[in-house]
């Protein structure tokens, strides 16, 4: 019953010319009074070739919606991307720093390239719109000035979209967000960011809060969308079950860093990093004999006042006293193409003894 | 005790025997015995808090609701018994009833055997501080403007457990330190928004286990949280389980959670207001057998890349749970049924009937 690929989609269309997103070094940070900011991610960089799906995990707080608000430019207003590029390849083959790109570019590059499913779909529509609305004013705000369709082309477009996520246009079209569930209102929603065919969509929390049933229904959708349509994707989860289904690579963030990435076996069967192991072993399997989870006491620190050397080693079990000294750059553990490298970001990565294959679990 | 699903508990013919007397032990082997638990606590396996046929029908300007449509439950102490299912089967309902925060519609809610709801002022008191709930989000359920020490004291002052605010201030640290905040004077004077929520979620499990209850009722209440701190939540709830004797009744969705908390104890599956399946967790969740508890199984996301795409998935025919006030006729499940039977699932509605080590309502299943 698996139509999914245990190797990431073969890129599409055109012939592969590098990443279609290079994150270099990106620091966000958020304004908390006059003079004080706090940094909310740091350094991260990584590179997304088309096709792929790439999961964001790890605990709240530790910067995954940053990062996803700060890739488009979507930030409030006391925040901003403080150093490092967003460099995209667009649809003409052009590549851009999105951090530079004015007003009207940036407008265009929204949705025509690049489009976001909010966290929670309940407040992501607006409540006195209708569904059709929000597919004419996306339609009218995002797409090119010669572009212009007429009304009855744009509601067409609209019905199809919605068939493409198995909702049944003729009732939801007319329908105002909160005549429908909480599941038809995510798929409405990720029909609509589907709306004028990104290369690259940003979904934040996709399935939580959502019924088990409903999840699944949206799991399958997205995969099935991603082989047909040929989108990037890159989403943002603390529930690590959907990243290993949905994903394949993952990267695992901990106090405003990447501490690891890599391709989802890398990740689920030989983590080197005692942060990812921890949320890995934390999550009880529904599957086989009882296992008991490890609990990973505490919380991550606070953005202000990062500990010096490793931010996890004050959690860690295998911390050494040089761990609260050094901190440990995401290092290559084994390089691939593609972005599909594993690296972690623990200074004892290679101790054989601490991670020794495939004992995740 | 009209319904169908109601006469076929066995469960709840071991208790009305207790209740009688000296009979107790041959009402409890007869029948299929599905809450047999290994017997791991000695002894005492009469039924703390019993739910006897209760319906809660909800008046709505479109109908009426029946929200919970009959269904029969027992807590026993130091065990879980954990309902499952999806978001407007009436598990919320259900606990409320429990509680006796809600008043059934029809049927019963018995705590030590006694109805809830003949009860006087007195025994009610007792009934209020042996049965505690944990609600699901740390975010409303605890009061922005009172401080930990007066959230979690409140009780212990209101039953006047405590002499002065002295006694009070030492107790709540106790229990600040049992739900492992620590240090518990850290924590006393600290208000709900300078927490994290799975602070804030302990401090709801410190403010229950003051009454030092026979039943905790949770609802839902490690959905909200981290990973990292659902496992450790559900650890400390497992020392009262089994160091306390507590009893659950246990709410989710998430069936990996179900399983890991439950392993000891039962689940029942509710769909639209009625069981659908109860028995052994063991069983019912390594060998699902009722089509909907098999999908809400097959559902879960595993954490584990090779397993997810090789697991076998039970496809539904219709995503959507049907509406409250127009439910299918026979059995409300076979609109999504991937075993539907034409003529038989459509007109009538399956009896939740013993088998060899649970309750399960499906003609098919069941019928061979």
């Amino acid at each position: 019953m698996s139509l999914v690929h245990d190797r990431p989609a073969p890129p599409p269309g055109p012939a592969d010319d590098g990443p279609l997103l290079s994150v270099r070094g990106v620091d966000i940070a958020y304004r908390t009074g006059r003079r004080s900011r706090v940094t909310a991610v740091r350094g991260v960089g990584f590179d997304l070739h088309p096709g792929q799906s790439m999961a964001l995990v790890g605990e709240s707080g530790c910067g995954k919606t940053t990062l996803g608000l700060g890739l488009l430019r979507l930030l409030p207003r006391t925040g901003v991307v403080s150093a490092g590029q967003v460099l995209f390849r667009r649809k003409d083959g052009r590549r851009v720093d999105v951090r530079a790109l004015a007003k009207e570019e940036l407008r265009r590059f929204r949705w025509n390239e690049a489009a976001m499913v909010f966290q929670g779909a309940m407040n992501a529509f607006n409540p006195v719109l209708t569904v059709r609305d929000h597919f004419l004013d996306t339609f009218r705000a995002h797409e090119g000035r010669g572009a212009r369709r007429p009304r009855a082309a744009l509601l067409e477009r609209s019905a199809e979209l919605l068939e493409l996520v198995r909702l049944d246009p003729a009732r939801v079209l007319a329908a105002h967000p909160h005549e429908l569930s909480g599941g038809m209102r995510q798929r409405a929603l990720i029909a609509l960011a589907l709306a004028l065919r990104p290369q690259l969509l940003i979904l934040d929390e996709p399935t939580t809060a959502l019924d088990i049933l409903t999840q699944r229904a949206i799991v399958e959708r997205l995969t099935e969308l991603r082989e047909e349509l040929r989108f990037a994707m890159l989403f943002i989860t603390h529930d690590l079950g959907l990243a290993a289904e949905l994903a394949d690579r993952v990267g695992t963030m901990y106090a405003g860093r990447l501490i690891e990435t890599g391709t989802t076996r890398d990740i689920f069967h030989r983590s080197r990093h005692p942060y990812t192991r921890a949320l890995i072993n934390s999550v009880p399997p529904v599957a086989g004999d009882l296992t008991v989870p490890e609990s990973l006491p505490g919380g991550p620190p606070s953005l202000g006042a990062l500990p010096a050397g490793c931010s996890f080693a004050p959690r860690c079990a295998h911390a050494q006293p040089r761990c609260s000294r050094t901190r440990p750059e995401l290092d290559v553990l084994r390089a691939r193409p593609e972005g599909l490298s594993h690296a972690a970001a623990c200074l004892r990565a290679d101790d054989a003894a601490l991670f020794t294959e495939g004992a995740t679990r | 005790m009209t319904d169908p699903t109601v006469q076929h508990d066995p469960s709840a013919m071991g208790e009305e025997a207790a209740g009688a007397g000296p009979t107790a032990g041959a009402g409890l082997t007869s029948g299929a015995e599905p809450t047999a638990g290994a017997g791991k606590t000695p002894g005492n396996e009469t039924p703390v808090l019993g739910l006897h046929g209760v319906r809660q029908v909800f008046s709505t300007p479109r109908g009426d609701v029946p929200a919970v449509a009959g269904v029969d439950l027992r807590v026993r102490p130091g065990r879980v018994l954990c309902l499952v299912g999806e978001s407007g089967c009436g598990k919320t309902t259900t606990a409320r009833m429990a509680a006796a925060l809600a008043r059934p519609t029809s049927g019963t809610v018995r705590f030590r055997g006694r109805d809830v709801a003949a009860m006087d002022r007195a025994e009610r008191a007792v009934f209020r501080r042996s049965v505690q709930y944990i609600h699901q989000d740390p975010y409303a359920s605890l009061n922005p403007v009172r401080t930990v020490y007066s959230t979690v004291s409140a009780g212990l002052r209101r039953h006047r457990m405590v002499r002065d605010r002295r006694e009070a201030r030492a107790a709540t640290a106790d229990l600040l330190r049992r739900v492992e905040l620590t240090p518990a004077e850290d924590y006393l004077d600290k208000y709900p928004h300078q927490m994290s929520g799975g602070q804030r979620q302990r401090v709801a499990v410190a403010r229950a286990l003051a009454m030092d209850p026979e039943v905790i009722i949770a609802d839902e209440s490690t959905s909200m949280l981290d990973v990292s701190i659902r496992v450790s939540l559900l650890n400390t709830l497992g020392r009262l389980r089994d160091d306390l004797g507590v009893g659950f009744l246990f709410i989710t969705h998430d069936l990996a959670v179900a399983k890991y908390f439950a392993w000891d104890g039962e689940i029942a599956v509710m769909y639209l207001g009625r069981i659908v399946e109860q028995g052994p967790t063991r069983r019912v969740v390594n060998d699902p057998r009722h089509p909907y508890t098999r999908a809400l199984v097959s559902a879960v996301c595993e954490p584990d890349p090779d397993l997810a795409r090789t697991k076998e998935r039970v496809r539904l025919r219709g995503a959507d749970i049907p509406d409250l006030t127009d439910l299918p006729p026979g059995c409300e499940f076979h609109p999504r049924c991937p075993l539907f039977e034409p003529g038989r699932c459509d007109t009538a509605r399956p009896a939740l009937a013993p088998g060899p080590d649970r309750l399960l309502a499906c003609h098919v299943v069941n019928g061979g």
